[in-house]
């Protein structure tokens, strides 16, 4: 989505209280974040102990999810104030990113104006542009139709496309709408001949970064938490020696690694969402917190990435921290 | 494809109130209601008669739709609280998901007792 007006200043909070947004995020990078590094396929965790390096070569960008708007029950009946928040603490980043994706559920319900809200609200972003993958929730109109006439990125009036940024080669996918009865959803054929295709061009040194909204990795099948033909995806992508994998959809951090491809899932910007299984929980509906603690469960991720320069670095971000 | 159907069913009944005199022969077929809660039909598996119309209520938090894959069945996406109707007249088993959460699964057997 191009966003001509990106540099206005359309926040309503005054200076001060962008400061200290600032101040909050800046926090993040260095105090109580976490960062994954990946090396060689060993995922290692530390605390965030310096400011990030200032690396022109580096690509930075920010991923956010499962933004539900339109949702309004008792778990969060301010989804808007969520997303203006990360809003805030996106512009306040003391790196710019390169531009923000944002892995599915932007809407609840698949009404024109929650897509129409949506796209207004990223306006806000300070970035380039912005791009989405539908989830199931966007996938309610026309399938995603009703989707598409706000976030059809190539003009292709297609969910899945390709680009390039940095060197790095991003795809996104659409693995909502395939499904079968009591079955995970899946890719289906068409995708994966089209990923095969695209992939076809790009040389195994690439960097590749994967965005869908649904797992690529079976996370808790009973919930239909995985993608039933993810195995086939993951196939084409193995040849590569650096695949990052960014999720939405559990509304929780999870990560897998599988040889050279690392598998993360993020927070939403809406409601909680309980463990895989959680024990006393049977169904994966939204999860009422304690006042206070909303902030706690919800975030954004922050990624940077240099070409030839491992490891990709992963930064999630609470909107409270 | 309903009206003719409808009409040989009132012309049925009328015989029948006629025949038996029984009145509430002309009463179309109980209203079945289907409860989704904790992503789950309940009941997930319905018998009724040709005729009856089945309504769907969501009570969950979450939105649920009621979709098969011929398209037979074809709720918009229900929100809490919502509901939605349908009538089935042609006997069958009517399998449905729901395309938010398609390990829910329901099934409405329409058979003639």
């Amino acid at each position: 989505m191009k966003n001509p007006d990106h540099r206005s200043e359309s926040t309503d909070a005054p200076p001060d209280a962008r400061r200290r947004e600032a101040l909050r995020c800046l926090a993040g990078w260095t105090g109580a974040a976490v960062v994954w590094s990946v090396v060689g396929g060993v995922p290692r965790a530390a605390l965030a102990g310096a400011p990030p390096a200032k690396d022109a070569r580096a690509l930075r960008f920010v991923q956010i999810s499962d933004t539900h708007i339109g949702f309004h029950k008792d778990a969060n009946p301010d989804v808007v104030g969520s997303l203006r928040r990360a809003t805030a603490a996106i512009n306040a980043l003391p790196q710019a990113p390169a531009f923000v994706v944002h892995t599915g559920d932007v809407s609840h319900l698949s009404k024109p104006e929650e897509f129409g809200q949506a796209r207004e609200l990223f306006q806000d972003l300070h970035v380039d542009r912005v791009h989405t993958v539908p989830g199931e929730h966007d996938a309610l109109a026309e399938g995603v139709g009703g989707y598409l006439k706000v976030f059809d990125h190539d003009g292709k009036g297609r969910s899945w496309y390709s680009f390039d940024q940095h060197g790095v080669h991003f795809v996104g996918l659409d693995n909502v709408r395939n499904f079968g009865k009591g079955h995970l959803a899946s890719i289906g054929a068409e995708q994966l001949a089209w990923l095969k295709a695209d992939l076809a061009g790009v040389s195994h040194s690439t960097p590749v970064v994967v965005l869908a909204h649904i797992p690529l990795w079976t996370i808790y099948e009973p919930w239909g938490w995985g993608t039933a033909d993810s195995a086939a995806a993951l196939a084409l992508l193995r040849p590569y020696g650096s695949v990052t994998v960014l999720n939405g959809h559990v509304h929780q951090v999870l990560q897998k690694v599988e040889g050279h491809v690392t598998l993360h899932t993020a927070m939403s910007l809406a409601y909680p969402l309980p463990t895989p299984g959680q024990e006393g929980v049977g169904e994966p509906g939204p999860v009422t917190v304690a006042a206070g603690e909303l902030g706690k469960r919800l975030g954004t991720r922050a990624i940077r990435i240099v070409r030839g320069r491992e490891p990709v670095a992963l930064v999630d971000t609470p909107l409270e921290h | 494809m309903r009206l003719p159907h409808r009409n040989l069913s009132l012309a049925f009944a009328l015989f029948a109130a006629a025949s038996t005199r029984v009145s509430c022969a002309l009463a179309a077929p109980a209203p079945v209601a289907v409860e989704i809660t904790k992503f789950a039909y309940t009941p997930a598996d319905l018998v009724v008669e040709p005729g009856a119309t089945v309504t769907w209520t969501n009570r969950d938090e979450t939105p649920h739709t009621v979709t098969s894959a011929d398209g037979a069945l074809a709720s918009p996406a229900l929100d809490t609280g919502d509901h939605w109707q349908r009538r089935f007249d042609a006997e069958g088993d009517y399998v449905y998901t729901c395309t938010l959460h398609p390990f829910m699964m329901g099934t409405v057997h329409v058979r003639r007792h």
